[in-house]
């Protein structure tokens, strides 16, 4: 217990990642020869302009007025009546492009202009990253090309449409699982052919080092508004926080500003799908193993000879088998915890947050919504903050797909 | 003599004979698992070396060919332990020195050091490794180490000069030299400039330099045969099998005529 306390510590010192990338012993840079010096390349990128002051002027001049930040702190009176507790959500639904990815696409975007570069690649999943960083690149000046899983192209169509209208191609990855998995290994072949004249604008805290990092302090954003604003606005922190994990960016965005308030109790909310055994979810932190897959040592649902197994969620968002290594280390030290919220638990969540708040959540938001129902039925009057990762216009193809199974299994 | 020392030997001599090593990949298991063995004597029969490529469900520094032959061999149940045991039921070792390629994963959920000791026992003389840069290698080098098996380090085109001379102090057996950047196969024929960058590799290597990604012809072996040790050949091979051809034919015709001497 002592030795993971010591290693919080060390995160919350700002000393994690390590030189080598790591968090404990999460992350790293696992990937072919080639995109090593251009790993370097985009350390030493980091390095010079994410903090500096101009870097971030621009920045932040754009998050507002592009962006349109700071996003709301909204009391969801609704769901506070009937849960029986007091209920925040930071709205991220509210940023432009409809989801928290805008944050780290403008800011990767920023960045790449900086580091000289034209082209960028990025892999989507729910279709909201490949929105952001078409969107991101059109403001910039950017080309920009988005990978994109043929299942989730299909079961997010709104969105295909979108990024091909603010200037990106849509490329269809028609290889592997057919999701956002193969379309990060299709992204990272594009990137190895070209490794001097492209920039990977990747979507999550996953990835060889520097992404994890790099992604973290794009979307932290959300932690340090929604600090403020539910201080001034509740006068006290929350109990508890809730935000659903993927790859788990915007949870890491709103968990941040939290960590070192030992009074606040943090939860991550994963895709439980189906059910919780292997291939029926995508809950890599509640049922997974460590391992190494796209770049990074990190949790991973594969089999016994090392697998990386498909994955099912109805959120596609959430639809992954790995999770970021920041995430697998705050779950070994016990800071954060991880829990599962079922495909159904999800879209129960979703409806109740429309007809409560008058807010359509995407799928993947609902997740967070629905591990803190829960817990707010068992902690009756608390103060709960969840993170409203996204808007679910999205995912209007799959909740009238589900709507019509639901009602061919009534009839 | 260390298993490592016999591949980087053998290298060597196809390499001083004016003819480079046929270095053969092939997808264990691929096309037909319960044709392995007898198509790994065979090829072994022809090749300088084999390198053994362990199937994997996300193989990202691959090309469409190896993506496809890997997938059908997860399907066919081929996995890290089948191999090993595949390589272990062999009545009569190949002579040519056998390398294991296989992504990190898989390595890991074995254990290195079972897979080393399974390794060494099996007549492994080197593992290569695609996602494993030098800089995370550690673990698995000095479980390799205790057994002699060498871990290669690939370099490529847009390797700068410093790191170059580290890889090929740290490589064993042989450096792999990527001839440009991008995945295994591919008809994008050879860089321009191929054969000044394996000069370069060459200048600072202690060990031989094999060359592969997307050489498929005679005509680009004989190009290459004054400017490395080896050639690697993969895709084109894989495509061979797929195709139901005969890989030993293939592999022959790639060696330059005066090969034949």
């Amino acid at each position: 217990m002592q030795a993971n306390e010591d290693s919080l510590a060390e995160l919350l010192a700002g000393r994690y990642p390590d030189a080598c990338g790591r968090f404990g012993p999460f992350g790293g840079r696992y990937v072919p020869e080639t995109l090593m010096p251009a790993l370097e390349r985009l350390e030493a990128g980091v390095r010079a302009h994410l903090h500096a002051a101009d870097f971030r002027a621009e920045l932040d001049r754009e998050l507002r007025d592009w962006v349109g930040r700071p996003t709301a702190l909204t009391h969801a009176r609704g769901l506070s009546e009937r849960w029986g507790a007091e209920v925040w959500l930071k709205r991220e639904d509210l940023a432009h492009t409809g989801a928290h990815k805008i944050n780290n696409a403008l800011g990767q975007a920023l960045l790449a202009r900086r580091l000289g570069v034209s082209r960028v690649i990025a892999e989507t999943g729910a279709g909201q990253h490949g929105v952001a960083s078409a969107a991101a690149c059109a403001r910039v000046g950017l080309s920009c090309r988005v990978y994109m899983g043929a299942i989730d192209m299909e079961r997010q169509a709104p969105n295909v449409d979108r990024i091909r209208r603010l200037g990106a191609d849509v490329v269809p990855v028609e290889s592997g699982d057919r999701t956002l998995r193969a379309a990060i290994d299709e992204a990272l072949r594009d990137w190895v052919a070209d490794p001097e004249g492209t920039y990977y604008l990747l979507g999550s805290v996953v990835g060889p080092h520097p992404y994890p990092y790099l992604v973290r302090e794009l979307q932290r954003v959300i932690g340090d508004e929604a600090r403020q604003q539910i201080e001034e606005r509740a006068g006290r922190l929350p109990d508890v926080i809730f935000a659903c994990v993927g790859g788990g960016s915007n949870a890491i965005g709103l968990f941040h500003a939290f960590l070192g308030a030992d009074d606040v109790a943090i939860f991550g909310v994963e895709a439980g799908g189906r059910g919780l055994r292997l291939g029926d979810n995508a809950a890599t932190l509640a049922t997974g193993r460590p391992g190494v897959l796209h770049g990074c040592y990190t949790m991973l649902l594969h089999d016994a000879d090392g697998q990386v197994q498909e994955t099912h969620s109805i959120s596609a968002g959430l639809d992954y088998p790995g999770v970021g290594p920041e995430h697998a280390f705050l779950q070994m030290t016990g800071r954060v915890s991880y829990v599962t919220a079922s495909d159904e638990d999800a879209l129960e969540a979703l409806n109740e947050c429309c007809s409560a708040e008058g807010i359509l959540p995407a799928l993947e938001s609902a997740h967070a919504l629905a591990g803190a129902r829960s817990w707010a039925r068992e902690h009756a009057g608390s103060s709960l903050l969840i993170g409203l990762s996204g808007r679910g216009d999205k995912d209007m193809p799959t909740l009238a797909a589900h709507r019509t199974r639901a009602r061919d299994a009534a009839a | 003599m260390q298993p490592h020392d016999r591949l980087r030997e053998a290298i060597f001599r196809c390499g001083n004979s004016g003819r480079p090593a046929i270095v053969a990949f092939v997808t264990a298991g691929y096309p037909r698992r319960e044709l392995f063995r007898a198509q790994l004597a065979d090829i072994a029969g022809e090749a300088d070396a084999v390198e053994i490529g362990v199937p994997f469900t996300d193989p990202m520094a691959d090309g469409l060919t190896i993506q496809r032959s890997s997938r059908k061999a997860l399907e066919a149940g081929v996995r890290l332990p089948w191999i090993l045991a595949e390589l272990e039921a062999m009545n009569m070792p190949p002579a040519a020195p056998l390398l294991l390629m296989s992504y990190l994963n898989p390595l890991l959920a074995f254990g290195f050091e079972a897979f080393t000791q399974h390794a060494a026992r099996v007549g492994i003389s080197a593992v290569i490794v695609p996602d494993l840069p030098h800089e995370e290698s550690e673990p698995l080098r000095a479980a390799l180490d205790a057994q002699g098996i060498g871990l290669v380090q690939l370099v490529t085109p847009v390797t700068p000069p410093e790191r170059l001379a580290m890889l090929c102090q740290a490589s064993r057996g042989f450096v792999y030299a990527v001839t440009s950047a991008g995945t295994t196969g591919g008809g994008r024929g050879l860089p321009a400039d191929v054969t000044t960058y394996l000069d370069r590799v060459r200048a600072v290597s202690p060990l031989p330099v094999c060359t592969g990604f997307g050489i498929r012809s005679a005509d680009q072996v004989a190009a290459l045969a004054l400017h490395a040790d080896g050639i690697v050949v993969g895709s084109a091979l894989v495509e061979v099998l797929e195709a139901g051809g005969d890989p030993v034919a293939f592999l022959r015709s790639l060696r330059p005529a005066c090969a034949l001497t």
